[in-house]
C-alpha cells in the first residue's frame, strides 16, 4: 500500500476513535444531567432508592463515575441497564445485531436499485423511462421513512401479504431455510420503509455524477475513437461517477441510521434506535451511553469504510491527504 | 418534465402550502380541538360536481348519516346536496345545515382537515423559525471563523464537523430528552426550534466560513481594511452581505430536515404535547394498528409532510440525501 494512502487511512481511523468516544461521554453527560433519574421515577422507600443509588455509584461525583465508566468502556463493559438490571453490554449487543441487519439489507437493496437507475438517468437524457425513473425518484426522495413505514403498514394490513411489527417468533421450528424466509418475511416492510428514500436519492447523485463524467475530455475521446456508447457508459465513465457518490457513503450510512430510527419504532423493529429512545426516556444512564456508543461505531465503520472505497476507486486520494 | 416546470411546480406547491398555514384560521373547517361524538372516524366528504342523474352542479357536498354508530358505519345522504359557500362567514369554504369534514374526523370526532391545517402553523412554523436560528448563527460562526482565521478557526471547524457527522435525528431525541419534558406548548416551540438550530448551524457556518475566507482576499475588502475600516466592521458591513444568496439555498436545505425531525420527534411523544395539532402528533394519533385500515385518512399528515419536502426538493433540483 502507498505510505501516502496508509497514513490517510491511519488518520481517519484515529478519528473515527475520537467520534465514538466523544459520542458515548457526551450522552452519558447529557442524561446525567438531565432532570431526574431512572430510580426517582418510582415511589418507593427513600431509604431503599438511596441505597440503589449507593450500589450502582450514581451518588458519587459525575468526574469519578465518568472516569470509572471511561475505564471499563475500554474494556467493553458498559455498566449495568438501572431498568433492565442486565449488563448494557448484552443489551445493546442483543439490539444492534437487529439494527446491523436491516441497515444493511436496505443499503444494499438501496445500492442496487439505485446505482443503476442512476447510471441510466445520467446517461440517457431523453426517453420515457429515465423520464418517468427521474420523476419517480424526486417523488420517492421526498417521502421520509416516517412516512414510507406508515404507508407500507396500511399496505401491508390491507393485502394481508406481509406479516407488520417485530422481527418474528426466535424458536421457530423445522429446518433452517423456513426459519430463514419466515424471519426474511419480517425483514421485507422495515427495509422496504428505509431503502426506498435513500434508493432514490442515490439514484439522484449518481445521475448527477453520471452526467458529469460523460462530459470529461477523456470519455469524450474514447467516444471519439468509436468504443460502443454501452462499453463507455459501463466501464469507464461509470467507474469515473463512483468517486463522487462514494464520498457521500458516510452521509449515507448516517441517513440510514437516522431513518432506521423511525422505522425502528413504526414497525416495532427491536433494534438499537428503539432501545435508545427507551433509555433516554427512563434515564437510563449506562443503557444511553451504550446506544450512542454502538451507535457512532456503526457510523465510524461506515465513514472509514467509504473512505477504503474511494481510495480503492480514486488513485488520487491519498496524495491529496 | 423539463427543468423550469419542475421549479414552478415546486414554488406553486410551496407557496399554496406557506399561504394554508398563515391563514389557516379561515381555510380550517372547524377548530381544530372540538370534537363531534356523532362523527368518530368519519370519512373524508368529498366534494362533488355532478350528481346522480349525471348533470352538473357547482361544486356540493351530501352529508353524511351515522347507519351503526358501534362499528363506525357513515353513509353519503344522496337526497340532500350542500352547496359549498366560498368566503362566507369568516372561511374559505364552508357549506351551511350540515358539518363538512373535507378530510373525515379521528378517533376523538375532530376534524382531521381542520387539525392538518393548524398543524401546518405548527410544523413549518417551528421549522421555520429552528432554520433562521441556525442560519443566524452559522453566519455568525462562519464568519468570524473565515475573517480571523487561526486558532478560533481550527476550533471552530471542527466542532462543526464533528456536528455535521452525526446523525441529527439522534441529536434531536437526546437533546430533547435531556431537558425538561413537561413545558407549555410555546415554550416547547422555542425549545425544539433551539435544539434543531444546535444541529443545523454547522453545514452554514462551513459554508459561509468558505465564502468570508475567500472574499476577504479580494481588492473591495482590502480597500475597506486601506480605509481604515475595523475587522468586525469589515466582517458584518462587506463580507457577511456576500453569503447572502448560500444562505438562502442552504435555508431551503435545513427546512425540510426540520419539519421531518418536528414530525419524528412529536411522533415518539417529545415534541409537541397530545393536545397540539402538529403533523408528527396527528401521526402519533394515527398510530400504527388497525385503526389506519378503518380511517387511512388518518395518514393526511404524512402526505403534507411529503408535499411540503416535495415542494422544496422540486424548487432546488439538487441531489441531497434523506435527513
Amino acid at each position: 500500500m502507498h505510505r501516502s494512502l496508509a497514513i490517510f487511512l491511519a488518520k481517519r481511523f484515529l478519528q473515527a476513535v475520537l467520534l465514538v468516544v466523544f459520542v458515548s461521554s457526551a450522552a452519558l453527560l447529557l442524561v446525567r444531567l438531565a432532570p431526574g433519574d431512572h430510580l426517582s421515577s418510582f415511589d418507593t422507600d427513600p431509604a431503599v432508592v438511596a441505597a440503589e443509588r449507593h450500589r450502582l455509584g450514581l451518588d458519587r461525583p459525575f468526574a469519578v463515575q465518568y472516569v470509572e465508566w471511561l475505564g471499563r468502556a475500554v474494556r467493553l463493559d458498559f455498566g449495568e441497564s438501572l431498568k433492565y438490571r442486565r449488563p448494557v453490554t448484552f443489551l445493546v449487543t442483543e439490539r444492534a445485531g437487529n439494527t446491523i441487519l436491516l441497515g444493511t439489507s436496505a443499503l444494499v437493496l438501496a445500492t442496487l436499485i439505485g446505482l443503476p437507475l442512476g447510471v441510466i438517468t445520467g446517461s440517457r437524457r431523453a426517453g420515457a423511462f429515465a423520464t418517468i425513473a427521474r420523476a419517480l425518484s424526486v417523488l420517492v426522495l421526498s417521502v421520509p421513512p416516517l412516512v414510507t413505514s406508515f404507508a407500507l403498514l396500511l399496505l401491508a394490513l390491507t393485502t394481508g401479504w406481509l406479516p407488520v411489527g417485530g422481527i418474528g417468533h426466535t424458536s421457530e421450528s423445522g429446518n433452517w431455510l423456513t426459519i430463514v424466509v419466515a424471519r426474511a418475511r419480517y425483514l421485507v416492510l422495515p427495509t422496504l420503509a428505509l431503502a426506498l428514500p435513500i434508493a432514490a436519492s442515490l439514484e439522484r447523485l449518481q445521475s448527477r455524477a453520471m452526467q458529469d463524467a460523460l462530459e470529461e475530455p477523456c470519455i469524450r475521446a474514447v467516444l471519439g475513437r468509436g468504443l460502443s456508447a454501452e462499453r463507455v457508459i459501463w466501464r469507464h465513465a461509470l467507474r469515473m461517477s463512483l468517486a463522487p457518490v462514494v464520498g457521500v457513503f458516510g452521509a449515507v450510512v448516517g441517513s440510514v441510521l437516522s431513518g432506521s430510527f423511525a422505522v425502528e419504532i413504526i414497525m416495532s423493529w427491536p433494534g438499537l434506535g428503539a432501545l435508545m429512545y427507551e433509555a433516554l426516556v427512563d434515564r437510563d444512564l449506562f443503557l444511553a451511553a451504550g446506544c450512542a456508543a454502538a451507535g457512532s461505531v456503526f457510523l465510524a465503520t461506515g465513514v472509514l469504510a467509504g473512505d477504503v472505497a474511494l481510495a480503492v476507486i480514486d488513485p488520487r486520494v491519498g496524495d491529496t491527504a | 418534465m423539463t427543468f423550469l416546470n419542475a421549479r414552478f411546480a415546486g414554488a406553486v406547491l410551496l407557496g399554496g402550502i406557506t399561504a394554508t398555514a398563515v391563514t389557516s384560521g379561515s381555510v380550517a373547517t372547524h377548530d381544530p380541538a372540538s370534537q363531534f361524538s356523532d362523527y368518530v372516524l368519519a370519512p373524508p366528504m368529498r366534494i362533488h360536481v355532478i350528481d346522480p342523474s349525471g348533470d352538473w352542479h357547482a361544486p356540493f357536498v351530501y352529508p353524511l348519516r351515522l347507519e351503526d354508530r358501534l362499528e363506525r358505519r357513515y353513509s353519503e345522504d344522496r337526497t340532500r346536496q350542500l352547496r359549498v359557500q366560498w368566503f362566507h362567514k369568516g372561511r374559505l369554504a364552508s357549506v351551511d345545515d350540515a358539518e363538512w369534514f373535507p378530510l373525515g374526523t379521528d378517533a376523538l370526532g375532530r376534524d382531521v382537515f381542520a387539525r392538518l391545517v393548524r398543524g401546518a402553523r405548527l410544523s413549518l412554523g417551528v421549522a421555520a423559525t429552528a432554520a433562521a436560528v441556525a442560519l443566524v448563527i452559522g453566519a455568525l460562526v462562519g464568519g468570524v471563523a473565515g475573517a480571523f482565521g487561526g486558532l478560533i478557526d481550527d476550533l471552530l471547524m471542527r466542532v462543526s464537523d464533528l456536528v455535521i457527522a452525526l446523525p441529527g435525528i439522534y441529536v434531536a431525541v437526546t437533546l430533547r430528552a435531556a431537558l425538561p419534558l413537561v413545558l407549555t406548548p410555546t415554550e416547547i416551540f422555542w425549545t425544539i426550534a433551539a435544539v434543531f438550530a444546535v444541529i443545523g448551524w454547522p453545514i452554514a457556518a462551513k459554508g459561509v466560513r468558505a465564502i468570508v475566507a475567500a472574499e476577504r482576499q479580494k481588492e473591495y475588502a482590502e480597500a475597506a481594511r486601506a480605509a481604515g475600516g475595523g475587522r468586525t466592521r469589515l466582517l458584518l458591513r462587506h463580507l457577511l452581505p456576500a453569503t447572502q444568496g448560500f444562505l438562502l439555498v442552504q435555508a431551503t436545505l435545513l427546512l425540510p430536515a426540520f419539519i421531518l425531525a418536528e414530525a419524528t420527534l412529536s411522533f415518539i411523544g417529545l415534541g409537541f404535547p397530545d393536545s397540539t395539532p402538529s403533523w408528527g402528533v396527528m401521526l402519533q394519533e394515527a398510530g400504527a394498528g388497525r385503526v389506519l385500515v378503518e380511517a387511512p385518512w388518518l395518514l393526511a399528515p404524512g402526505v403534507a409532510i411529503s408535499a411540503s419536502i416535495l415542494s422544496i426538493n422540486l424548487l432546488l433540483r439538487t441531489p441531497k440525501l434523506p435527513a
